[in-house]
């Protein structure tokens, strides 16, 4: 395709980079991601990803911008409260790129429209804020072979891994199945730090810029913790599971459903 | 002996099962925790039987997700 003289400029910084250069610009600029979730992850990585040219990028969110988004969701603003959190991200992004094409799906991910949905992308971000999101993704990534980044934060805390479906350790390797409900508590009960969400947000993006370039050491096989308040990045490394419901030897999981709500059978205390 | 959890060295009793160590680092909602040894996870029915080793690396992993249900 070739880069003209205003994205030769736009992009400078990053073309310089030796691992980069023109070719992994134009890369970018052909690349697709799915950014699941316009929330706290999926704000800062929407509008790195728009500002580093990648070159279409995917917003699933069925929800409005609500006032209590806006101390972590960077990508809505205080004038789009009441709007759809889609149109918002969108409108932010081709503000920042217009090389940027933006495809929008106002509604949540289901096993009826997942896969059509991630198929047409080469990385996906799961910035969702739920469990039964989270294992959707992982499911559906595995049965479509898409590699994406899973993500969570809480309170000071995050984790995230890059899973390559097939290859290296699954969500399911190291979590069989979603927890009860109510037992682990939410952002909104629990409260989070703002910048928790642009740190394991940026962290997300950093993972599918390497992946799309094709450079570095990704994020693996390893779940990557980190704590704000002691400002420590822990590495656990995680082997892939045999027993894995999933992507183990014997799999359980062999179409994609809706996880079901399971029923909390913990004593309360 | 000595062993490493969430990368803290540890110093614990010989004969320690996951079971007792998930008591003795008083995990909250231990039914909740992914437990990993040298880097394989382990089925929860065997965090009874299963002893630790000196200089084992144990990780407990938790559930983050922001929590929502759906
Ligand atoms: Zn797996």
């Amino acid at each position: 395709m070739g880069l003209n003289e205003q994205q030769i400029e736009r992009y400078s910084r990053q073309i310089i980079l030796e691992e980069v250069g023109g070719t992994g610009q134009e890369k970018l600029l052909c690349s697709k991601v799915l950014i699941v979730g316009a929330g706290g992850l999926g704000a800062p990585a929407g509008l790195y990803l728009a500002a580093a040219g990648v070159g279409t990028i995917g917003i699933v969110d069925s929800d409005k911008v609500d006032l209590s988004n806006l101390q972590r969701q960077i990508i809505h603003h205080t004038g789009d409260v009441g709007t759809e959190k889609v149109d918002s991200a969108k409108a932010k992004i081709q503000a920042i790129n217009p090389d940027v094409t933006v495809q929008t799906y106002q509604s949540r991910l289901t096993a009826e429209n997942i896969s059509e949905i991630i198929r047409q992308y080469d990385f996906v971000i799961d910035g969702t804020d739920n469990f039964a999101s989270k294992f959707l993704i992982n499911d559906a990534c595995y049965f479509e072979k898409k590699a994406f980044s899973h993500a969570g934060i809480l309170r000071f805390d995050g984790q995230l891994i890059t899973v390559l479906p097939g290859e290296t350790t699954c969500y399911r390797c190291i979590f069989r199945s979603p927890p009860p409900a109510g037992v682990v508590p939410s952002c909104s009960e629990a409260g989070v730090l703002g910048v928790l969400a642009g740190v394991i947000g940026l962290l997300q993006a950093t993972e599918a810029m390497k992946y799309l370039l094709g450079i570095g050491e990704l994020l693996t096989n390893t779940l990557l913790v980190y704590n704000a308040l002691e400002m420590e990045f822990y590495k656990a490394k995680l082997d892939r599971n045999p027993d894995c419901p999933l992507c183990g030897s014997s799999p359980t999981i062999t179409e994609l459903k809706d996880e079901q709500q399971p029923v909390c059978d913990l004593k309360e205390d | 002996m000595n062993i490493v959890v969430n990368g803290e060295q540890v110093n614990c009793d010989d004969d320690l099962t996951v079971s007792k160590l998930l008591i003795e680092q008083k995990v909250k909602m231990p039914e909740m925790v992914s437990v990993e040894i040298n880097g394989k996870i382990l089925k929860r029915t065997e965090f009874e039987q299963t002893l630790l080793k000196d200089d084992d690396k144990v990780e407990f992993l938790y559930f983050m997700g922001g929590g929502r249900w759906a």
